[in-house]
């Protein structure tokens, strides 16, 4: 095992996938020459020379597109976003280009892409440079979703994401680029789309969280452990396919549900498992299922507002111990 | 060949086109491409080209007509070509139109069944409601509506252990019943299932009471009965009654109605009732009151003064009372309301009336004089604004010219529903009444 | 950027301009030597273009080497798309087509005379949403894309698609798009993978006059003119943009200009000559295949509205008229009857065939089965077993 930065684990994914197939290139604002705006290409550019670590202008819509084009003809293009808040300027491109032409071709295309860059709030930049993408993007049929928490979890999602034939859309965080973690390191390692990760087992509640909020997960884990209580914690991993399965047998057992969701709450992905958790599971159900989500307005500046706006985890710890009736 | 010139579809939402004017002749040489008329869709005037070169044969659409999409406009062919096929074909859009018919006739048959299904629907949900309801008494959980809180789950475990959840005492938010509590009830159940179960058993012949079984006959809620009551609660709750009696002199009513039946039996007509008699005379005096012959409708925020005079008559049947219509009474003689009441109240009692029949009364009357009864008070009978309860005449001594003689009487209570009528307008319109009935040979006027 | 690059004809297209990306890669080099000073000002900054004009009527069949069997396969070739785009029009006044269908009825000459400049099944195109033309001229089969249209298993997109989705993958027709300019970025982004791949191959973008106002078209030229990419935007000017004429819609009406910020040689060529067409585009072939990114500006004319609703009522009929009279088809039936390459009759026979054919694709669609129901769920993703929510 070794120890990384999720920003390290996100470039040795795309480095040892960029060696294994020459038809893989990096392209973004400043992932060259300026190793990064957030240093994960940093030295990507003097390993693999300018044909496939390439620099854009600011133009999303222009170098999303190029990069949908590539993939269509051939190619297995990473699109880097500085962060996702910029993506809408190239929404079109996903909503109607990538996720689509497939489909209304017929299946003679495919889109082996992936867009990746740092998702949500990033601290005090106020409304435009903090929003959570997921229930956007996890909303249009066509796209998968992949939201790592870890830096292993990074570079195994990322790999597989690179390797996935259909288009990815890869949400990483400002905030965690500096996370250090163990990382495997076993060669060429994987870790399936789709798939969701029981990160402790318990039987008292269960926590579903990705992202930034699974380590509310894990501190309000660790507080019920205080008290006496078991929460089971599940990361979903990615978004869309979401691994209901996984979420539905651990209902099962617990009885009871909180969702961690940095996104504001109306028709969010937090809307999306309450809503499966009760079709499948209502039976099962001792407790409405609760979530804790960013506020429903737009992020605002003030340090105090900003805290407030966040899911915090004091109010993860009373949601949980509301639907376990203590 | 002949070539059939149809109506396009010009536009995505377009359903019929209007042929606003012909711009080709018959007997014009066309070539593919020309325009040969024009039609209005739902969207824009737009030109209506061929396809096919030819010369027109005929016009079959005159111009402002409007034309289903497909149907036959015109016809395209050679010059004296035989185009008999084609109308003929297209006449069969008429065969078109009667094969939808059958289809529409095909497709009634799923209709009804969908409405017997949806008849099904309603005793489910009776069901679901006498479920919820025999859960009620003494919990702690249940609301006012009496449905009981409790979690998915701590439904599925008592009823999968046969647990009354309404005995069950919640411990969540809101007396809600969670988990824990049926737990804990099972817990009880299975440290004592002695004492439980089987005294339950025992204790009933001791202490039996009026809810055993036994003690009782269950008679399903009919349609009809669920219907009353709820149109008479409703009426009875919303519309705040007051009542208004008055003593009524029969004595010439009686003679009238002697003096005329005479007459109907050397005609061979039908009877006249002494409720007949009241019913016209209501009609009569309802005319010169429109404020009593009227209706308080909340939701149009409006009172309603109608312009003609529909008497409702309460039948008493088997299943429970219905209110056939006699339409515009006062506009009728004795006679024909004499036969219009048999004939509906015979048929109510075979309930053979159609909906509609029982529908539209303006007031209502209801006569329980045969039963011997003197005096009652009816619930109004919505939307109505008053209803007129009717008691029997009783031989009483009167007085008259200072001297005590045997009479005839007869009581009536008006309610009103004092939204509408107030106190005198009520009271003004029994006045009227009571004029009609002591001197009934007015009725005839 | 040097001023004379914006002459199109080949051999201005500089070789010192032109990069492989095995050599430079796409980035320019961060601190070039050579730059300016852009703060060093001179006295006045001058922006001196021309535009190579290819006007209808100059050009000779012999010029652009076609044989007589070759024109005669183009004249083929126009009247399908006339006789196809007819019935189309037909059938969905019949409801055997319906949602929008657009048609390209007068536009012929352009994806004819276009084709003519690129190796079908090598080279790449791509286009907007008024694609029937193009997928016939590059030889797309007529059944399979009349039974697109009639929302039919057998259509070229399977159905899923209809009349502003036509693709072919074995031919490179990488689709009709239906937003407007947003499949621009799309195909600058297949010229770049051409590049990449160092295969040879150039992408055709083809877009509307309409599509010019959009900001995709800007974002996709700059990335072109930056990483000098092999692609040919082709403006198909058809004056209107569903019912806005150009003149109502641009500030400037020559839309060649566009091509100027972006270092991209432009030119003008009527439309309704294809001759002038294939010429003009054989010569942005030759430099796109010198990854010379460059703009054709094709002035043509739409004879129908916008789609199948619209009765056009913003133009008059004497200009419709007049566009008419100088149809591309008609222009090609003189040229081959004047120059005694061909005769009334067999064109006659030609236009026989051709309507045989189209009429032959109708019947074919409308014994096409619809789509499996089950079908819905295919093609949304690569991945088989994606589990969809019920």
């Amino acid at each position: 095992m070794a120890e990384l930065q999720f920003r390290e684990a996100i470039r040795a994914a795309m480095t040892e996938e960029m060696e294994r197939d020459e038809d893989i290139f990096l392209i973004g604002e400043e992932v060259a020459e300026y190793d990064g705006a957030y240093k994960v290409s940093q030295g990507m550019l003097d390993q693999f020379g300018p044909k496939r670590v390439i620099d854009t202008p600011i133009s999303e819509n222009g170098f999303a597109g190029l990069g949908i084009g590539a993939a269509m003809n051939g190619l297995r293009p990473i699109v880097e976003f500085m962060t996702f808040n910029f993506s809408f300027v190239a929404f079109d491109q996903l909503l109607n280009n990538v996720a689509k032409i497939r489909y209304m071709s017929g299946g003679q295309f495919s889109f082996p892409i992936v867009f990746r860059g740092p998702n949500g709030a990033a601290g005090q930049l106020a409304a435009t440079h903090n929003t959570s993408v997921e229930s956007f993007y996890a909303h249009i049929p066509g796209l998968k979703v992949v939201s790592p928490s870890t830096p292993e979890d990074g570079k195994g999602l990322l790999k597989a994401a690179i390797r996935d034939d259909d288009p990815v859309v890869f949400l990483e965080s400002e905030r965690m680029y500096g996370l250090k973690g163990e990382v495997s390191d076993e060669d060429d390692f994987i870790l399936p789309l789709g798939k969701a990760h029981i990160v402790q087992e318990g039987d008292a509640v269960t926590i579903v969280a990705n992202g930034k909020d699974y380590y509310i997960a894990l501190e309000v884990a660790d507080r019920l452990s205080e008290d006496g209580y078991q929460a089971e914690v599940i990361d979903p991993r990615t978004i869309r396919p979401m691994d209901f399965d996984t979420i539905i047998e651990s209902i099962k057992k617990t009885n009871r549900c909180v969702v961690i969701d940095e996104s504001n709450p109306f028709a969010s992905i937090s809307s999306e498992i309450a809503f499966q958790i009760q079709e499948r599971a209502f039976d099962y159900l001792d407790a409405p299922v609760k979530r804790v989500t960013a506020k429903d307005v737009p992020a605002p500046y003030a340090k105090n507002l900003m805290d407030y706006y966040m899911p915090q985890a004091d109010d993860a710890y009373e949601a949980c111990r509301q639907v376990m009736y203590v | 060949m002949a070539i059939p010139v149809d109506m396009p579809k010009l536009s995505d939402t377009m359903e019929e086109g209007v042929l606003v004017a012909w711009l080709a002749d018959e007997g014009d040489e066309l070539s593919a491409g020309d325009v040969i008329a024009q039609v209005e869709t739902d969207k824009a005037t737009m030109d209506l080209e061929v396809f096919d070169d030819g010369v027109l044969l005929k016009k079959v659409v005159e111009e402002g007509e409007a034309v289903d999409i497909g149907a036959l406009i015109a016809v395209l062919g050679e010059e004296g070509e035989d185009i008999s096929d084609i109308l003929a074909e297209f006449g069969e859009g008429d065969s078109d139109g009667k094969a939808e018919a059958q289809e529409a006739e095909d497709e009634e048959p799923e209709a009804e069944e969908a409405d017997v299904g949806g008849d099904g629907a309603p005793e489910d949900a009776e069901v679901v409601a006498s479920e919820t309801e025999d859960a009620t008494p003494g919990t702690v959980a249940a609301d006012d509506n009496g449905r009981i809180k409790a979690s998915p789950l701590a439904r599925r475990i008592a009823s999968e252990n046969e647990l009354d959840i309404a005995q069950i005492d919640g411990s969540g938010p809101h007396g809600r019943i969670i988990k824990r509590d049926v737990e804990a009830a099972l817990e009880d159940r299975d440290a004592a299932p002695a004492e439980r179960k089987a005294p339950a058993k025992e204790r009933r012949a001791d202490v039996a009471t009026i809810e055993d079984e036994e003690f009782y006959e269950a008679i399903p809620l009919s349609q009809m009965r669920k219907t009353i009551a709820r149109r008479l609660a409703e009426s009875k709750y919303t519309a705040p009654h007051f009542y208004l009696t008055i003593d009524v002199d029969m004595e010439r009513v009686v003679s009238f109605r002697k003096k005329i039946n005479e007459l109907a039996e050397e005609q061979e007509r039908a009877k006249i009732s002494f409720n007949d008699i009241i019913t016209k005379a209501c009609a009569v005096a309802l005319r010169e009151h429109p404020e009593v012959n009227s209706a308080y409708l909340e939701k149009e925020g409006e009172i309603r003064h109608y312009k003609q005079v529909h008497i409702g008559v309460a039948v008493a049947i088997d299943e429970g009372l219905v209110t056939p219509v006699i339409r515009n009474a006062d506009r009728k003689g004795l006679a024909t309301i004499a036969e219009e009441t048999r004939e509906l109240a015979g048929r109510a009692r075979d309930r053979k009336l159609a909906p509609e029949e029982m529908e539209g009364s303006t007031f209502t009357t209801s006569n329980l004089g045969m039963f011997g009864i003197e005096e009652f008070t009816a619930i109004i009978n919505p939307p109505s604004a008053c209803i007129l309860a009717i008691g029997a005449i009783r031989d009483e001594p009167v007085v008259q010219d200072g001297e005590i003689v045997p009479g005839k009487r007869m009581k009536v209570t008006l309610s009103c529903d004092h939204r509408v009528v107030d106190g005198a307008v009520g009271s003004g319109f029994l006045s009227t009444l009571r004029s009609f009935l002591e001197d009934p040979m007015n009725l005839l006027l | 950027m040097a001023s004379n690059s914006q002459n199109p004809s080949t051999d201005a297209a500089k070789d010192d301009a032109t990069t492989t990306a095995e050599e430079e890669g796409f980035n320019k080099p961060q601190n070039e030597e050579a730059r300016p000073d852009p703060l060093d000002l001179p006295d006045t900054l001058e922006l001196e273009e021309t535009f190579k004009v290819y006007r209808g009527g100059t050009i000779s069949h012999e010029e652009l080497d076609f044989d007589t069997e070759k024109l005669l396969e183009m004249y083929r070739n126009m009247l399908l798309q006339r006789r196809f785009e007819e019935r189309s029009l037909q059938m969905y006044r019949k409801q055997k087509i319906s949602g929008f269908l657009h048609l390209y009825i007068g536009q012929e000459a352009v994806s004819t005379g276009s084709v003519q400049s690129i190796n079908i099944g090598e080279d790449s195109v791509i286009t907007a949403y008024r694609d029937h033309g193009i997928a016939l001229a590059m030889g797309m089969d007529t059944n399979a894309c009349m039974a697109e249209l009639f929302g039919k298993k057998d259509g070229c997109s399977k159905g899923k698609g209809g009349s502003m989705h036509f693709f072919d993958r074995e031919k490179r027709m990488f689709g009709g798009h239906g937003i407007v300019g947003q499949h621009i970025p799309v195909g600058v982004g297949i010229a770049f993978a051409h590049k990449y791949k160092q295969d040879g191959g150039v992408c055709l973008t083809f877009l509307g006059d309409g599509a010019v106002g959009q900001g995709a078209l800007h974002e996709a030229s700059n990335l072109a003119g930056l990483y000098d990419l092999p692609v040919v935007l082709v403006i198909e000017n058809n004056q209107y943009a569903m019912g806005t004429a150009v003149h109502r819609a641009f500030a400037d009406t020559d839309l060649c200009k566009q091509a100027v910020p972006y270092g991209m040689p432009a030119s003008v060529v009527d439309g309704m000559d294809v001759f002038s067409v294939t010429k003009a585009m054989r010569e942005h072939v030759e430099m796109a295949r010198n990854n010379q990114p460059s703009l054709v500006e094709i002035r043509t004319y739409r004879y129908q509205g916008h789609s199948v609703s619209d009765p056009a009522n913003y133009r008059t009929k004497d200009e419709l008229e007049k566009k008419k009279s100088e149809d591309a088809i008609i222009r090609l039936k003189s040229y081959l009857i004047d120059n005694d390459l061909s005769s009334n009759d067999e064109l006659d026979e030609i236009d026989e065939e051709v309507k045989q054919e189209v009429l032959d694709a109708i019947e074919f669609s409308d014994n096409s089965p619809l789509p499996d129901l089950e079908a819905i769920y295919d093609d949304v993703y690569v991945q088989e077993d994606y589990p969809f929510l019920a």
